[in-house]
């Protein structure tokens, strides 16, 4: 008690270096068992069919050395870094900073979203790269509104997407309609296969959810396979119209755009007008979620994730609220599908596998469940980041996971973990994610 | 004679395999009166709660609750939600369940919710905005604000409810309640784990509660200074059936409670009594 507070009252807790190299020893040793198979020795198959093998002590050598390395400097770095619950203490003006900083870190990055078409009208690369973060961002925004406000574990989010996309490769091929008819239909379409996975499915909770949702997600990809008559089976379905400006036509014709307008006809043109589609369509996503978010039916939803039984005690209906957020949820799948398949011109049951579905889980997960920035933030970071990684060819997986896991050290409730509130009288201060539950499905 | 009563229970039974909870009991709650459900842990108080809040399908019996209007329910036939939503039955819980990453103010928000879902035109006035939906969103406000005056948390109105006291949350989530407008309270133990300040403070809130809003309550509870404060009717129960039923002198006095909270014979009972006062 009478010990001063700058003494480091805690000396005998500070483990010394015998401790550091036992550690380091320990996790050596594991790293030699483990390794001595999976990289001491090499096996193969030899010319006449027999097993040759062969040693690589150098590369198991080296590999327990970075093992027992980096375990001192891990060890070094968390002392250095304070035990899990120290409060480190930042100067205001520092603070102030980060604040300013966090506060106009979405500004920024709309308007520079805004511009990227003009900084890069040259680079095809960055366009298709960017459309390609926006599609997923669209999608992990839809699909945070039944992880992330709901707290239904969906699994299958990409069956939505896939009946987006199959519902305006259909609809524009058989009867001709044009996109922006087929974009609500799309939507509307998507929306009613979520409520009917919904309505068998909204009895089960969290791991038990999951799992038939992941079901449902294949079922969808497989009947698209085997209905050879319909969907034209694993060949996909191909010459699907592309967008139109409101009826007139991206195309280097008499009656294109760029005729009409009086400009030089570019490919690029409809690059950068599927870029603004992707990106209006993003938008309109996060307009009604935050926007639902602030009316009751949201707040029921936030409710709902964080004490079901509570909600019913106050006469919500659970079911029509998980419902509406799988619906509202697989609307957005289904017009992010419809505008995919307007982008690509042919879609295949290939583009909704299961990985899809992780894909967009992870970035959902990855950003703060519940916030939207945290989720553009995930977006741009994991399809982003995976294309910087390109680099490293092989590696590129290896140095994705490492990515992830340090983040999920760092920041174990994503990037944006704090939950802001819906409704304040005087002070709108952000909860901590440490009293917000993931919910239980 | 029947409309003074808000709730009658008649032979009610649960049953759970072969554990009888609850067994052949009927009483009644007046209306506008502070009737109190005692008894030993495990005399099937909570499943009686359960079973009148919807969360349990009762094996055989009847509940009945009459609106001031005279309309009948039979509490039996509705399933959870709707019991608070049709019937205007809210309840507590023993073990506190707010939203905790809620703020105070966003859970009372929560609790209004089927009046506010209806003023936002099923979230389709309030997604545009209508003038109507923000009018009843100000008055959910202030609705809200009122009450979180009355249980003294304003101040805190902006802190998440799992960041508030221990008290904090037993009266907020009373509060809560309340904000679904109804017609029975059932609370179960709201006194548990409360100091003598914080007991007196929870008996003045649910006395100005049947005074102003003319609110009937059921009320579970074990701390006997509340009970006896507050109630105007008290019903005891152990091993799931009725074992006395009057008002709270009349208990107090009655041998068999006595015998029933000390697990002695009633004889022994008496004895302690008479030897005691």
């Amino acid at each position: 008690m009478t010990a001063p507070a700058s003494q480091p009252t805690s000396f005998s807790r500070v483990p010394g270096i015998a401790f550091i190299f036992k550690k380091a020893l320990i996790s050596a040793l594991v790293a030699l068992v483990l390794f001595s198979l999976m990289i001491g020795i090499r096996t193969e198959a030899g010319p006449t069919g027999q097993l040759i093998f062969w040693t690589r002590f150098g590369d198991l050598a080296s590999m327990v050395a970075i093992v027992f390395g980096g375990s001192i400097v891990v060890e070094l770095l968390r002392q250095w870094w304070g035990p899990v619950e120290t409060v480190r203490i930042v100067p205001p003006s520092a603070q102030n900073a980060m604040a300013i900083g966090r506060r106009a870190i979405a500004p920024v990055l709309l308007i520079f979203t805004f511009l990227v078409p003009v900084i890069f009208y040259d680079q095809r690369y960055i366009l298709d790269l960017g459309i390609l973060v926006l599609t997923y961002v669209m999608l992990g925004w839809g699909l945070n509104v039944v992880v992330g406000l709901a707290g239904l574990l969906d699994l299958g989010y990409v069956a939505f997407y896939a009946v987006g996309a199959y519902s305006y490769a259909l609809l524009s091929t058989t009867f001709g309609l044009s996109f922006w008819v087929c974009l609500p239909l799309a939507g509307i379409l998507a929306a009613f296969w979520g409520v009917l996975l919904g309505f068998p499915v909204l009895r089960l909770r969290g791991d038990y959810l999951a799992i038939v949702t992941l079901a449902f997600g294949e079922i969808i990809r497989l009947v698209i396979i085997n209905w050879q008559s319909l969907t034209g089976g694993p060949n996909g379905i191909s010459g699907i119209p592309r967008p139109s400006f409101f009826g007139i036509p991206l195309t280097p014709g008499d009656d294109g755009l760029a005729a009409r307008l009086g400009i030089e006809f570019s490919p690029t043109h409809r690059i950068v007008f599927l870029f603004y589609l992707i990106l209006a369509l993003a938008l309109l996503t996060n307009w009604v979620t935050i926007r639902l978010r602030h009316l009751p039916i949201g707040r029921a939803w936030e409710a709902l994730r964080e004490d079901e039984v509570a909600c019913r005690a106050l006469g919500i209906n659970t079911t029509t609220t998980k419902l509406t957020a799988f619906a509202t949820g697989a609307m957005f799948g289904g017009f992010a599908g419809a505008f995919f398949a307007t982008r690509q011109g042919f879609i295949s049951p290939e583009s909704f596998t299961f990985q899809e579905s992780a894909l967009i889980l992870a970035i959902v997960v990855l950003g703060g469940m519940g916030s939207q920035l945290g989720v553009a933030l995930a977006a741009l970071a994991m399809i982003g980041g995976f294309e910087l990684f390109r680099g490293f060819d092989q590696y590129r997986m290896l140095v994705f996971g490492v990515a992830m896991v340090l983040l999920m050290i760092w920041r174990p409730r994503g990037l944006i973990g704090h939950r802001a509130p819906t409704v304040f009288l005087e002070r709108n201060q952000a909860i901590s994610s440490e009293l917000t539950s993931e919910g239980r499905g | 004679m029947s409309d003074q009563h808000i709730l009658s229970v008649d032979h009610l039974t649960m049953r759970f395999g072969g554990v009888v909870a609850v067994n052949d009991l009927s009483f009644t709650a007046e209306r506008r009166k502070i009737t109190a459900l005692i008894g030993p842990n495990g005399a099937g108080k909570t499943t009686v709660f359960n079973c009148i809040t919807g969360f349990y399908k009762p094996t055989s019996g009847s509940m009945r609750l009459t609106h001031d209007d005279g309309r009948n329910i039979q509490l039996e036939r509705l399933n959870d939600f709707r019991i608070s939503k049709l019937a205007k039955v809210a309840r507590t819980f023993q073990n506190i369940r707010l939203f905790p990453g809620m703020t105070a103010l966003e859970n009372l928000m929560v609790a209004q919710h089927n009046a506010l879902m209806r003023a936002s035109g099923l979230t389709f006035l309030g997604l545009i905005g209508a003038p109507s939906w923000r009018a009843a969103e100000k008055d959910a406000i202030a609705q809200a604000t009122q009450w979180l005056d009355r249980i003294g948390l304003l101040a805190r109105a902006d802190d998440a409810a799992g960041n508030l006291p221990y008290g904090d949350q037993r009266r907020l989530e009373i509060a809560r309640a309340m904000c679904t407008e109804p017609a029975l309270l059932c609370l179960d133990e709201p006194a548990a784990g409360l100091n003598a300040r914080e007991s007196a403070a929870l008996s003045e809130l649910l006395l100005s509660i049947r005074a102003e809003q003319g609110t009937s309550i059921l009320l579970i509870e074990h701390d006997m200074s509340v009970v006896m404060e507050i109630s105007d009717h008290i019903v005891v129960m152990d091993y799931g059936v009725k074992i006395a039923e009057g008002a709270p002198k009349d208990i107090s006095d009655d041998p068999r409670v006595i015998a029933a909270y000390l697990g002695a014979d009633e004889d022994e009972a008496i004895a302690v009594m008479e030897s005691g006062t």
